[in-house]
């Protein structure tokens, strides 16, 4: 054996050493953002961007250049331990491809063609175009699309200038649906974070729902915990996800029928007395009807539907009973899948409502959050004509505004007309289906600005890009969360920004002084913002840039420990059966509808995440980037065989209206149904800007050219898209 | 003396690459090179399957061929906790154990050394955990001492079933998988 001596070692780590001697004062955290290391080691407290899950993280700086993230053990959502994302979110600051400097365009829309200019002539630019717009339309002719937290002070901006409309993807693309499914039948939607107490479920009950792939955070964490605790995991799937991998039973279900899967499993908890009757009797409403109604839908009904055969249906709905109310039918998040998907979602939760776990330990919680008043700001002045996404209150249900509505409006200019768009961090083009419409709707604006950290394909299109500093490099909105343990979180800012970049609250600051409301902002910086808030709630700005996050002591968060239960539904209990819905023309019981066939020989297209990759926002991190660098399109291995494809080979998917992907490469696999094909979302970028990620893999919302919109909500199903493949000469 | 190892529990792991992106942050590998990675294995014929993943690196064995091969001494196992390492400026970069290693765990830096996994000795020198599992947000890495029977690793051991990957090269390798 060869051996070395301890001066040699510490030689050839001598720089790691003294390192990680600065790092072994992770635990106190009092003093953490003065604390500086002998070898330059500074420590900051901040909260994470790389997705919405917002975890508290601490940023190490090593001789002025950053270095790591890492999970702020006082973290209730993290418990100290980041995402994948969340640790590659150095990349973010270092990323090649940032925008550096304001940029108006110099060419027709799209051709991305740039003058960079100075801050002040960009912002003085777009206030003279929205004045104009304001001018001849009114201030409604502005709306704001934004993701994230980030987007707060840009919402407060536009509220001020007058305009109602202000949307997100998250609703009409994402968990819409859940949200007004699950508020139909309990009177509250389910937020974010999530309120499944998936660590104490001891059967949890997975439909589509991919954690693990779909990383975030906190329920990855608990899954591991229930798993490794022994909880029963029942996966619903077209693919054998690595949830389905981890479960005791995996139900292979044709795409698009978890409803009649939903109303079977209801049928034989309901047909064999299974379900809690003590807890439907003292808070259900209209249970005979509801019961009466999914009376036909038995596990033989269901079995020609779903491709789940009747006996399996019979033993995880007895498996799900064994275990209630510590049974958890997660109600999932990307929600918009076949158009049905509210429904689906109300399915859901009366599941969940036979079961019991509403409010139960091992269920859903009831999260609690601490007080931080907002600022005092005057009213917003109250706009002539209300919010231009969902007119005449077409989707009745829709609790949020919606992104294709305003897109609508846009192209139709009814009810009136919307001239100029404000795109905040979404990439509109990949998160709305049809991206041809989106185009259009573009083409029919006097203005669009966009304002993001990398250039992606909506910023392609604009006229206005403003550079937006990272969350590494900025101070932003508190987060006052809303969890089982309620805290107070930071964004400060870790390091410069390397070039012109700017925080969003600057930039929405200084184009609201612009724009003559000054009024709206008395605060002339951001640290006076956030510490005239935290006062209010009886604690300061430095507490927090030395602490990063400040935790409440746990509430009560179940009905075992005193929540006393409380519906906010018209008859002020569960809904089994629904008047409202009934009334405005809707099944007052979820109904199943089976999803139309795609063209023979196709495969249905659908998509999902990446534990690595966050939407189409992290695909130029170079940290992330080397994690993975491109997706693959998922096909059974039987049927690439047939097909003469094998893994590896480049493969472009043409859909059912003749438009054909980027090449991608085939990824031939049992995990999967031989009647659809799978890949992760956000590849396949096409702006010039984001150089590391042009071409590689394919975008799967190229291909979504159909939609089917929720009538209930207007959320927009996107899993209605079929493919054949073509190998690629 | 520590025999340093690692249990991963891949009934709890779900293949998120955390442990890869952190490695990489902490030690500032080179673009594109790993000092650890993922293997997802899937068995069966749809629907009946079964997936193993499983974080892999340099499983620091006790008989490492990489340092009876290495012409200049510059490859050793250290002595404390018996962990293989890599000394840059005696690596003549020869790459005769990149050939020997079973486990494909060695890359050449683009400045001209053999390196791969230390195990984060930096970081467990000063009693932290290495950087792969501190970061793991399922918690389903384990390190410590494999000889010490009241450490976690070895209970562990003790009470689960377990695997290593190619026992059968002879080298005892010290990284195991919980099933």
């Amino acid at each position: 054996m060869n051996h070395v001596s301890r001066r040699r070692f510490l030689k050839i780590t001598g720089a790691g050493a003294g390192v990680a001697a600065a790092a072994g004062t992770l635990g106190s955290l009092p003093g953490l953002r003065a604390a500086k290391g002998p070898s330059g080691i500074r420590r900051v407290p901040t909260f994470c961007d790389l997705c919405f899950w917002k975890c508290n993280a601490i940023a190490t700086v090593r001789d002025g250049v950053l270095w790591k993230v890492e999970g702020n053990p006082d973290d209730p959502l993290s418990r100290g331990r980041l995402c994948p994302r969340g640790t590659g979110g150095v990349g973010a600051h270092f990323d090649a491809d940032r925008l550096r400097a304001p940029l108006l365009r110099a060419s027709v829309r799209g051709e991305e063609k740039w003058t960079e200019v100075t801050w002040d002539q960009a912002l003085a630019h777009v206030a003279e175009k929205l004045l104009k717009i304001k001018a001849e339309y009114g201030p409604e002719a502005v709306a704001l699309f934004s993701h994230g937290v980030g987007g707060s002070f840009l919402r407060h901006s536009i509220k001020a200038f007058g305009s109602p409309n202000s949307a997100a993807p998250s609703f009409a693309q994402c968990r819409g649906p859940r949200d007004v499914g699950f508020e139909l039948t309990f009177g509250e939607p389910i937020g974010s974070p999530e309120r499944t107490d998936i660590r104490n479920a001891r059967c949890l009950v997975l439909i589509g729902s991919h954690l693990g792939e779909n990383m975030h955070n906190t329920q990855v964490q608990e899954f591991a915990d229930a798993i490794g605790s022994g909880a029963s995991v029942i996966v619903a799937d077209p693919r054998f996800s690595v949830a389905a991998s981890k479960a005791k039973h995996y139900l292979p279900i044709k795409p698009g029928t978890d409803l009649a899967l939903l109303l079977a499993w209801m049928n034989v908890l309901v047909r064999e007395g299974l379900y809690d009757r003590e807890y439907v009797a003292a808070h259900g409403f209209g249970f005979e009807a509801f019961a009466a109604e999914i009376q036909p839908f038995t596990p033989e009904w269901a079995w020609p539907e779903t491709g789940i055969e009747p006996e399996t249906i019979r033993e995880t709905a007895r498996e799900m009973a064994r275990y209630r109310p510590a049974t958890l039918v997660h109600p999932g998040r990307h929600a918009t899948w076949y158009g049905d998907d509210a429904q689906r979602s109300r399915a859901i939760a009366l599941l969940n409502a036979l079961l019991g776990s509403w409010g139960r330990k091992g269920g859903f919680y009831q999260p609690a959050s601490m007080r931080v008043p907002g600022y005092p700001y005057p009213p917003y002045p109250k706009p002539t004509r209300g919010a231009v996404d969902n007119p005449g209150e077409r989707y009745p249900f829709a609790s949020e505004a919606i992104t294709t509505g305003i897109r609508e409006a846009t192209i139709t200019g009814k009810p009136y007309p919307v001239k100029g768009w404000m795109v905040y961090a979404t990439n509109l083009i990949q998160a709305l289906p049809d991206e041809r419409e989106t185009i259009k709707a573009i083409q029919a604006l006097d203005l669009l600005v966009v304002i993001d950290v990398v250039g992606s394909e909506i910023a392609g299109w604009a006229d206005v890009v403003l550079p937006e500093a990272t969350y590494l490099e900025r101070y932003d909105e508190l987060n006052v969360e809303l969890f089982r343990e309620p805290f107070v979180a930071l964004r400060q800012p870790v390091v410069e920004p390397p070039a012109d970049q700017k925080p969003n609250w600057w930039i929405a600051r200084e184009l609201a002084l612009k724009l003559g409301l000054e009024a709206y902002y008395p605060w002339k910086t951001i640290e006076e913002y956030l510490d005239h808030r935290l006062q209010g709630a009886g604690m300061s700005l430095a507490a927090l840039q030395q602490r990063g996050v400040v935790a409440a002591p746990r509430p009560a968060v179940y009905y075992e420990e005193g929540v006393v239960p409380a519906f906010s539904t018209p008859s002020k209990k569960i809904e089994f059966y629904s008047v409202q819905l009934r009334d405005k023309g809707f099944d007052p019981v979820p109904r199943f509808k089976r999803p139309a066939a795609g063209p023979a020989g196709s495969f249905r297209l659908l998509f999902g995440r990446a534990p690595v990759h966050t939407f189409s926002r992290t695909q130029t991190n170079p940290v992330l980037a080397q994690a993975m660098s491109e997706n693959e399109v998922w096909l059974n291995a039987d049927v690439a065989e047939r097909a003469g494809l094998r893994t590896g080979d480049r493969v472009r998917l043409r859909n059912q209206d003749g438009v054909v992907s980027n090449p991608v490469r085939l990824k031939a696999t049992q995990a999967i149904r031989p009647d659809c094909v799978y890949m992760v979302h956000g590849f396949g970028h096409t702006a010039k800007g984001l150089r590391r990620a042009l071409g590689k893999g394919a975008s799967d919302a190229q291909l979504v050219t159909r939609y089917a919109t929720d009538p209930l909500m207007g959320g927009t199903g996107m899993n209605v898209n079929f493919v054949t493949l073509e190998r690629e000469a | 003396m520590a025999r340093l190892g690692m249990v991963i529990d891949t009934r709890r792991c779900v293949g998120c690459m955390d442990c890869v992106v952190a490695c990489k942050t902490e030690n500032q590998t080179p673009e594109g090179m790993n000092r650890d990675w993922i293997t997802y294995a899937t068995k069966g014929r749809y629907p009946r399957l079964s997936l193993t993943i499983q974080s892999e690196r340099c499983n620091h064995c006790d008989e490492p061929p990489c340092v009876s091969c290495c012409p200049t001494g510059a490859s050793h196992v250290h002595d404390w906790g018996r962990v293989v390492l890599v000394t840059k400026e005696e690596c003549i970069g020869c790459k005769a154990c990149l050939a020997s290693c079973p486990y494909d765990a060695r890359y050449v830096h683009p400045d001209g050394y053999a390196d791969k996994c230390t195990l984060c000795i930096h970081r467990v020198e000063q009693g932290q955990d290495p950087a792969c599992v501190s970061v793991c947000p399922t918690r389903c890495m384990h390190f410590g001492d494999l000889d010490d029977p009241e450490s976690e690793v070895a209970r562990l051991l003790a009470s689960r079933t377990h695997h290593a990957v190619l026992p059968e090269a002879g080298t005892r390798p010290r990284i195991f998988y919980l099933e």
